[in-house]
């Protein structure tokens, strides 16, 4: 019987099925690449607001603490966005004729909310909630990032569930002593590499097996 | 309108054949059962006669937990696209499926308040103290808020009718709110009008009237508590002397009422105290789930009830009865007898106690006259410490009896005590509609209010209240929904729902509390007492002012804490009830001539022994109708018959048997002249010679949801025959109707007739485990080492036959321990599950594919004779295995365990292959065919939690022990810096509970009620054989038997 292929068929099914793994490999690496783009998680993006908020201005400059504008974030599973009286209490006295603070006074006015977009969307079938981690001994630079140096907010972390989970199966890296959850600037002190550990213990962390049950933020 | 069937059309009698065969079961031929069950024992405990004749539907029903074509792709009357096609097309798609991915997350608004109110945190929901109104009389709630929207309504513990508990329509209230088809606006004749015009139009007629004394005005209300109502009421007739105000509430208990006029000379009410009660009668009461003080007394019959081996005590309860009743399940000695026998029993058992002479009719069965004996020796043995129930349905004569035996046994001042009616200005209900009729057809009545009731639809049929109303010139009709006496009246003014505006009711004894609104109305609606104003000239009066003027003059006068008034009524605000209000005692004595009369009307009665008689009685979820309109009622299956979405005629076996009648055989009922079709639902454990048709269906006002559903009892239901009525014809008209009932659905395996002997005896499990008080005194494990019980792995060696290395669970160790003793079947929990995890309803269609949604199910088990059988209620909600089934066949780990012990459900993940619920044993678990819940109507999504995933098609759903509250009561104790402990956490099936059946607990902590329950030796776990290790485990139910009735029976049967 001859022999139907040419004896350089047999370099092209090398080379294809040599090829093929890769090519495979390629594909699964972009994908993966695309789901944690930041296009996808929506990372270091600037939404649109109705003001141009400035967390730097306001952190940094003039010294206003986290909890003045997000007063739940130590009792509720959300931190609290601040009604526009909030905003008003100053901006009655400053800046009373700011082009930029009209969507702030017309609120106050007409008594129609201000509709200021979500930076940090967590996906809906995800329970989220502040006043544990504030009460642990999570900082808020630790998931936001350095606010105070955010002239715009944006979010800072993917909030992909590998990233939560990062810190649910180890939180002695991240997590700090509580009186320093709303320091923005706070750095773990060198010379201490157990005070993580320490802290765990101390604050009665769970240990990382319940921390990672799914029913904890999934029900 | 004295003919019936003009505009109640009967169920559609061409089956629907896309439900398929399992709807649709084969005949059962009752009497080769019977010679069956002679040759061979059936199953020691059976969920349907299906099961206790091992038909092949069963075994199908068994062998399939979908059912066969249950995945079918097949819309109802539509052959639209066939799973086939849909692999085909969903294959074909699959290439493009990873794509979804990349989905971006849509924007989202964060809408903050402008000025927030101090007290609200968002993210964490508020209660506010509030009373449940139902058939007028209340009960305290504290209701739910989340920002603003009532989510779930519980039981106010400090309420002395409620101690936290609910039932199931308080349960259910919170869907009536957001319900879309609740009536909007006003309307004036077919057209939306303003409240201004409607005052325009009635104001003049009123003012005339007034003229005249009021002569031609009649207010119909229903029962009525509310002392603003009533002190509104008061003004009213001052100012109108000629008016009148008629009372009718389709479903009190009329005969409690006339029972008290004859023989105490007052309508006074009766209050129990089941406490002090260790011998209980009831004479076809259900005083467990029905009537205003139903919550309390489940709890307190509970706590005689509840036996442990450190106090292993227990109050006994006879039931003799015709239609099986929640209570008569619960009973130690349960006696089936048609009405006319219950009578003739109360009179043989107050002749034996020396209160009456006089012998029924009709001579008693010798076992009845047995029970008879046996009963009056255990009552007279415990004087002052029985109780004789007769309260509900029953006949006068009979209520009348049993106030005399109660006096008589010393009961009243200790497990009885007479108070002042709580209801406002009692009337018998009869009589005040039969009033107003003649006046109406006199053409006395210029202008008819009707306030919150559906006369037209639940006025006695020989009344012919339709034709009637209709020559009132004026009729207003105010109610939440156009029901059918909207159609009728030129005015329907929207009714605020009690979550809306402001009120206040009374409890069964007398304690007044406050109806405080969670929420702006939704729509144009008015309250009662602000149509009410419109008499007075306060028509801008808000309720808020109504009320609060009221209770600011009344407070002191309740006794309320001296000083502020305003404080007073803050207080009683917070509190959810008014000190001071609960009516004392006051003493009556029972009259000799009303008690000899009533034995006269028994022995005298001279029934047809071939006379059947229909009782007509309330439906345990819709009520008298009341509720048609909403669907997690509509589809709560009936506690005994398991039906869902339909009412049936019930009737027992032996009638069955003799009118040779199966069970979806519609038959024709008539009476005098008034025909309905009904399918028939054979129930075991009903009297012969009788049947039971529920009130509260085949409403044609009632909305999509209640529109159309079963056959209209009120068209039989005439003056002189409220509650029963003798001689009914019953015809086959050779049709067939599909019944929806869930009782075999979600079977445990059990033995089947094809198993060799030997794997039967394995299989002959018994889901519920049974014993005797007194064997369970001398053998305290008697419910783990019976033979044929199976073998525990522990005592096996089994235990540690598993793959995985046993998991240490420290901290947190969840769990749940379900008394079998106390559980009335009320099915609270069912409801309350529903509420708190966002449940959808499926309809009808898909119920009968085996497809509700339930989390927690109640099974119900039958246990000996179909003539007799004992009835066990059985809870079934998730157990979270240890050890569990469905983990380990999930292909994509959406099902897995939690430290704590939780077998977690990870919707986000679960691509709805539904292996796990093949492979769960207990069939706890629930798939979303089709897309359930409703996403498309604004209004509901403001019902939901929004704590808890609302899930959508292709998904498997299941219990979770309430996650969304054990998370929140860690984060909450947590922050506090501390650790969960009693009292922080309740799930929501166990806060719902009466009964105090479920409960829930830490297991590693000692000082959870359900960690002692399971430490007592009545603790089992459901088919612990298969070595599951179950969190969820049960106590066994015990029977405490009267010694003088162990023996058999002369015919040979048990008592």
């Amino acid at each position: 019987m001859p022999q139907i292929f040419h004896r350089s068929t047999n370099t092209i099914a090398k080379v294809s099925i040599f090829g093929g793994v890769f090519i495979l490999a390629f594909v699964g690496w972009v994908y993966s690449e695309l789901l944690r783009s930041h296009y996808v998680t929506g990372q270091d993006v600037v939404k649109p607001q109705p003001v141009p908020f400035s967390h730097e201005h306001h952190v940094a400059q003039l010294g206003i603490d986290c909890r003045y504008c997000h007063t739940s974030v130590e009792k509720s599973s959300f931190a609290g966005m601040p009604p526009t009286s909030t905003c008003m209490n100053c901006h009655k006295q400053i800046w009373t004729n700011a082009a930029l603070l009209e969507p702030v006074r017309s609120s106050y006015s007409t008594n129609m909310p201000l509709r200021w977009s979500r930076v940090h969307d967590l996906p809906d079938f995800v329970y989220f909630d502040h006043s544990i981690h504030v009460a642990k001994g999570v900082g808020c630079a630790t998931c936001h990032g350095r606010v105070d140096r955010m002239p715009l907010m944006y979010q800072n972390a993917s909030l992909q569930m590998e990233w939560c989970l990062d810190c649910h199966r180890n939180p002695a890296k991240y997590i700090r002593p509580k009186d320093q959850v709303f320091n923005m600037a706070w750095q773990p002190p060198a010379d201490d590499p157990g005070l993580g550990a320490r802290l765990v213990k101390d604050y009665h962390v769970l240990p990382p097996r319940n921390l990672t049950s799914c029913s904890t933020c999934h029900r | 309108m004295n003919e019936s069937d003009d505009q109640k059309p009967g169920p559609p009698t061409e089956a629907t054949d896309a439900i398929g065969r399992m709807g649709q079961s084969t005949p059962i031929d009752l009497e080769a059962v019977q010679e069956k069950l002679r040759a061979e024992p059936g199953p020691a405990m059976w969920r349907s006669l299906d099961e206790l004749a091992g038909t092949p539907d069963f075994q199908e029903w068994l062998h399939r937990e979908f059912p066969r074509q249950a995945s079918e792709w097949v819309e109802p009357a539509d052959d639209g696209v066939s799973r086939r096609a849909f692999l085909q097309l969903a294959g074909g798609s699959l290439g493009l499926a990873g794509l979804t991915a990349c989905t971006k997350q849509p924007l989202e608004r964060i809408v903050p308040y402008v000025r927030q109110p101090e007290e609200i945190v968002p993210g964490k929901p508020l209660y506010f103290a509030s009373t449940h109104v139902h058939g007028g009389y209340g009960y305290g709630v504290l209701a739910t808020s989340h920002t603003g929207r009532p989510t779930k309504i519980e039981g106010n513990p400090d309420h002395p009718a409620s101690l936290g508990a609910t039932d199931v329509f308080a349960q259910a209230s919170v869907l009536d709110l957001y319900d879309p088809n609740r009536s909007q606006a006003i309307v004036n004749l077919g057209r939306i009008r303003t409240w201004g015009a409607f005052v325009n139009e009635a104001s003049p007629l009123l003012k005339a009237q007034q003229a005249l004394g009021g002569e031609g005005v009649r207010i119909l209300t229903g029962t009525v508590t509310s002392p603003t109502f009533a002190d509104q009421m008061k003004t009213i007739l001052a100012q109108y002397p000629k008016a009148r105000w008629h009372r009718w509430e389709p479903a009190a208990a009329h005969d409690e009422y006339r029972a008290a006029v004859a023989a105490l000379g007052g309508p006074h009410d009766r209050i129990y105290d089941l406490t002090q009660a260790k011998v209980i009668l009831s004479l076809g009461s259900d005083f467990l789930t029905q009537g205003p003080g139903s919550l309390r007394y489940s709890r307190d019959f509970s706590r005689g009830r509840q036996v442990r081996a450190k106090r292993p005590v227990m109050n006994r309860l006879y039931a003799v009865e015709s239609m099986p009743t929640n209570t008569g399940t619960l009973a130690d000695h349960r006696l089936p007898l048609p009405p006319d026998e219950v009578a003739g029993f109360a009179l043989a058992l107050a002749a034996a106690l020396g209160v009456a002479s006089g012998a029924p009719a009709a001579p008693l069965s010798p076992r009845a006259q047995q029970l008879v004996a046996a009963v009056a020796k255990d009552l007279q043995a415990n004087p002052g410490a029985s109780l004789v129930v007769a309260d509900g349905y029953a006949p006068q004569a009979v209520q009348v009896l049993a106030l005399a035996m109660n006096e008589k046994l010393g009961n009243v001042g200790k497990t009885v005590r007479y108070i002042r009616p709580v209801e406002a200005d009692p009337v018998d209900h009869l009589r005040s509609i039969q009033e107003l009729v003649i006046d109406l057809n006199a053409g006395k009545v210029e202008a008819l209010f009707v306030l919150g009731g559906n006369p037209v639809y639940t006025a006695p049929a020989d009344l012919g209240f339709a034709a009637a109303y209709q020559k009132a010139r004026l009729r207003v009709h105010h109610g939440l929904y156009q029901d059918e006496t909207a159609q009728l009246s030129q005015w329907h003014i929207p009714e605020a729902h009690p979550l809306e505006t402001w009120s206040d009711a009374r409890a069964f004894d007398g304690t007044a509390s406050l109806v405080q609104p969670l929420i702006e109305p939704l729509y144009e609606s008015k309250s009662a007492h602000e149509l009410l104003g419109l008499f007075a000239n306060q028509i801008d009066a808000s309720a808020y002012d109504i009320v609060h003027a009221y209770w600011q003059k009344n407070l002191h006068a309740a006794g309320a804490a001296g000083g502020d008034p305003e404080a007073a009524f803050r207080k009683a605000l917070h509190d959810g009830l008014i000190p001071g209000t609960a009516e004392p005692a006051v003493t009556a004595a029972v009259n000799g001539g009303a008690v000899a009369q009533a034995a006269a009307s028994i022995s005298g009665a001279k029934p047809d022994p071939q006379a059947i008689t229909l009782l007509f009685r309330p439906d345990p979820t819709v009520y008298d109708g009341r509720y048609a309109g909403n669907p997690w009622l509509q589809e709560l299956p009936n506690p005994m018959t398991k039906l869902v979405w339909d009412n049936a005629l019930v009737v027992g076996p032996a009638l069955a048997r003799r009118l040779k009648v199966q069970i979806e055989d519609v038959v024709e009922v008539s009476i005098r002249g008034r025909k309905v079709k009904a399918a028939v639902w054979v129930q075991p454990g009903h009297a012969d010679r009788s049947a039971t048709l529920h009130l509260g269906y085949g409403r044609w006002s009632a909305g999509p949801v209640g529109n159309g559903r079963g056959v209209n009892a009120y068209a039989l239901r005439t003056t002189d025959a409220l509650w029963a009525v003798a001689g009914i014809g019953l015809k086959r008209t050779g049709d067939t109707f599909n019944l929806a009932s869930t009782q075999n659905h979600h079977l445990l395996e059990s033995g089947t007739d094809e198993m060799p002997t030997a794997e039967k005896e394995v299989m002959a499990r018994r889901p519920v485990r049974t014993g005797t008080l007194p064997d369970f005194l001398k053998d305290p494990n008697l419910v783990h080492e019976k033979p044929g019980l199976p073998k525990t792995p522990e005592t096996t060696g089994a235990e540690d036959l598993t793959l995985y290395p046993r998991y240490e669970y420290k901290g947190y160790a969840w769990g749940m321990a379900i008394d079998l003793n106390v559980c009335t079947g009320c099915s609270a929990c069912v409801v309350a599950c529903q509420a708190e995890n966002n449940i959808p309803t499926v309809g009808k269609e898909q119920v009968l594919k085996q497809r509700a949604m339930h989390w927690l199910r109640i099974d119900r088990y039958f246990e000996g004779d179909p003539d007799d059988p004992q009835v066990h209620h059985q809870p079934v909600p998730c157990m979270q295995c240890e050890n569990a089934p469905c983990e380990l066949v999930c292909p994509v780990a959406a099902t897995v365990h939690s430290a704590e012990g939780l077998n977690d459900m990870v919707y986000n993940r679960c691509v709805g292959t539904r292996y796990c619920s093949n492979n769960c044993p207990y069939k706890v678990r629930r798939f979303n065919f089709l897309r359930y819940s409703n996403h498309d109507v604004p209004v509901l999504k403001l019902r939901e939690n929004p704590d808890v995933t609302v899930r959508m098609r292709g998904v498997m759903e299941k219990c979770t022990y309430c996650v969304q509250r054990i998370n929140r009561a860690k984060i909450d104790t947590e922050v506090a810096g501390r650790t969960v402990v009693p009292g922080d956490v309740q799930t929501a099936c166990a806060q719902a509970c009466p009964t105090e059946a479920i409960v829930f607990g830490d297991n590693n902590n000692p000082a959870w009620e359900s960690t002692k329950r399971k430490a007592d030796p009545l603790n089992y776990a459901l088919l612990e054989e298969l070595n599951t290790r179950p969190r969820t485990t049960y106590l066994a139910k015990l029977r405490n038997p009267n010694p003088d009735l162990l023996g058999a029976t002369p015919e040979g049967k048990r008592i």
